[in-house]
């Protein structure tokens, strides 16, 4: 394999390594938060960890732990530095993104440090291609102080039934509110339908209700009534994570942020993590 | 009101609404006795579809004593509640639908597996009765079907098409898209096909008439016989009269009712001659399909009359074909059909001088008086009349 013919002197100018017979095991995931162009790459001797923001109040993570990958080397402690993550979901994807079984395409993705471009390493059916991409300085990811000890309520669902609720959910509403309590109605979702307020005057609302009792329902841990509201447009991106995952949890904290965090098996059946943290859009206490 | 449907009959209504649709905008809600009636009506008040569902469709059926209730709910907020026909198949249980006076909400509850229920509280607005006056039963020509037939005969015309028209003779049916005298005649293309009878499960011709009608608004019909696997029953009479097209069964009974385009007086007189002078048309000879046979065919058959002096003996793309002869023509293209198969024709058409007359009547809504209205979607109780668009029919 052509990958494997790089000479031991050039790994040694690269303070991180990591390689997989199977770039669809990182492309996929990164799909699932690419809302924006730009992401946040940071790498620890645990695994690789892709931050995506918008605005300061939606952030999304991808966890790759160093198990994934088939080499995964890295020389510093922390090793960060921020990319166009369209472009390197382009460079990914190739060769086509071809989906027949056997073929897949093999990655080495390689960087030197702090000024230097992102290399890649792509091969599919014996063809190499290099891609080098411009790295920038990486930013600060917000840090939502989003910590488990501020937990109010936690409730963790098997994916199948929230997919299906959220691909119904009337997308042009502007407001989604969330209501997690230790009494009915447990878990709910309220979509207010803003849109149709101006033909018909209040043309009504939809909720979801999820009881605590579901055979959907893996964890049901609520110990206070909660109700906020999320700007729909926030919430949106992580469909695309709910849609790869097969579990999410759901969890509060006091201040009414929220966190969505989602289990990925890859194709290879590893699992992998991808986190959403959203802020409030009021607060309302009911 | 407190309605519970369960199993699969979720799906009919969900079908049922989306087929309203494709009428009108509102969704008019009105449950009776006899059943719950939904209907919609268009904007010109050209097109009107009721769904009536019988007692017997619910798992619970309780009504508002005492008074009866009349709602029009925006169609739009309904077909959000049954979006995904796929879902609802595999995951709802039953569909609860309570009416909430206090809050002018209906509500609407779907019961779905693992536990899930979604509810959805729709706004309504006090309406009006929306009746429309019909007799189907006393029409002249009654048509039934295996819908398959219907849309397999739509599916030929493009969607965006707006009118059909649709000629009888005692064994056949033509469907041909209607082509305004305004439109550009070089670029018309007319498609037309034939059926015969013994396509159909049942076919009572008694005057053989065309009606020209808006495609648009059938399709939400189609769409629903077909995936319900109901024959449709269709029912005409004259021009100007509206047609019916029915589907029916043991709990539910739908009927969309358009209006036809009507000649003037002086057409209908005139065809009505036209069909005494005629001579008989030769038997039916569907091998032949020699196109020389059919020019002379349209030579020879062509009796005159008054008002069918465009008719000459022009080659066929010099063919003058003015909708005052569209009846002659009808039998004259007989002739040269093969049976049971469709065929798409290319003409040119051009104006025979004079634009005929003609207008959309609007479907007359109003008080029902019908004694022997057999018709379970045409309760006596409504005396309420809607003024139709008449004035603007005059002509």
């Amino acid at each position: 394999m052509p990958l494997s013919t790089q000479s031991q002197a050039d790994d040694e100018q690269y303070v991180l390594v990591a390689s997989l017979d199977n770039a669809r095991n990182l492309s996929n995931i990164l799909k699932a938060i690419a809302f924006k162009d730009h992401a946040i790459f940071s790498a620890t001797p645990n695994g690789l960890k892709v931050t995506v923001e918008d605005s300061k109040c939606l952030q999304a993570n991808a966890f790759i732990q160093a198990e994934i990958f088939q080499e995964f080397t890295i020389r510093e402690d922390s090793v960060g530095f921020q990319v166009n993550l369209t472009v390197l979901l382009d460079c990914l994807n190739i060769f086509g993104g071809s989906t027949a079984p056997g073929v897949s395409t093999a990655l080495r993705m390689c960087y030197k440090g702090y000024g230097y471009p992102l290399t890649l390493f792509l091969e599919e059916g014996g063809v190499v291609t290099v891609c080098k991409i411009n790295t920038q300085e990486p930013e600060e990811p917000v840090d939502f102080e989003f910590c488990s000890t501020n937990v109010t309520n936690k409730v963790i669902l098997q994916s199948e039934s929230l997919k299906e609720a959220f691909s119904e959910l009337d997308m042009t509403s502007e407001v989604l509110q969330i209501t997690m309590s230790p009494s009915q109605p447990y878990f709910r979702f309220v979509v207010k339908n803003l849109k149709l307020l101006s033909t018909f005057g209040n043309s009504g609302n939809a909720h979801y209700d999820y009881p605590k009792d579901s055979d959907m329902m893996e964890l049901f841990r609520c110990d206070k009534t909660q109700t906020n509201r999320y700007k729909m447009s926030l919430l949106k991106p992580s469909t695309k994570a709910l849609a790869l995952s097969c579990k999410v949890s759901v969890r509060t904290d006091s201040r009414g942020f929220l966190s969505l965090q989602y289990l990925v098996r890859n194709d290879d059946g590893q699992i992998c993590f991808v986190e959403y943290f959203c802020c409030p859009d009021e607060e309302v206490e009911e | 009101m407190d309605c519970v449907v369960t199993g699969g009959n979720v799906k009919v209504l969900a079908k049922a609404i989306h087929s309203l649709s494709r009428i009108g905008d509102e969704l008019y809600v009105e449950p009776q006795e006899d059943g719950l009636a939904l209907r919609s009506v268009n904007s010109s008040r050209s097109a009107y579809a009721c769904f009536l569902f019988a007692p017997l469709f619910f798992s619970r059926y309780t009504i508002p004593s005492g008074h009866t209730f009349r709602c029009k709910i925006a169609i739009k907020s309904v077909q959000a509640v049954f979006r995904s026909l796929a879902t609802l198949e595999k995951t709802v249980e039953k569909c609860h639908i309570e009416l909430d006076e206090q809050k002018n909400h209906l509500t609407f509850t779907l019961h779905c597996k693992h536990g899930l229920m979604k509810t959805h509280n729709l706004s309504f607005q006090d309406s009006e009765s929306l009746q429309a006056v019909f007799d189907k039963d006393s029409y002249a020509n009654v048509f039934r079907s295996h819908p398959r037939l219907l849309v397999d005969t739509v599916v030929h015309f493009p969607p965006s098409l707006e009118e059909v028209t649709v000629s009888v003779s005692d064994e056949r049916m033509w469907v041909r898209n209607h082509v305004e005298e305004e439109a550009d005649q070089s670029k018309a293309m007319l498609t037309e096909l034939c059926l015969a009878s013994d396509e159909f499960d049942h076919f009572a011709v008694q005057a053989h008439n065309s009606v020209t009608f808006c495609l648009k608004e059938l399709r939400g019909l189609l769409v629903f016989a077909e995936s319900t696997g109901l024959p449709i029953s269709m029912y005409f009479d004259e021009p100007g009269s509206p047609i019916v097209l029915s589907v029916t069964d043991s709990v539910l009974e739908g009927n969309f009712v358009l209006a036809t385009l009507s000649d003037d007086h002086n057409h209908r007189k005139n065809n009505t001659k036209r069909e005494c002078t005629l001579p008989p048309p030769p038997p039916d000879d569907f091998m032949n399909d020699d196109i020389d046979a059919y020019l002379i065919a349209m030579d020879t058959s062509i009796a005159p009359g008054p008002s069918a002096t465009c008719l000459s003996t022009p080659p066929v793309a010099d063919s003058i074909c003015s909708k005052q002869s569209a009846a002659a023509n009808h039998r004259t293209r007989l002739h040269s059909e093969e049976e049971e198969e469709e065929e798409e024709e290319e003409y040119e058409t051009a104006d025979s001088g004079r634009p005929p007359n003609k207008k959309f009547c609007s479907l007359f809504f109003g008080s029902v008086l019908s004694p022997s209205s057999q018709m379970t979607t045409q309760p006596v109780t409504s005396q309420e009349v809607l003024a139709s668009d008449s004035e603007d029919d005059v002509q």
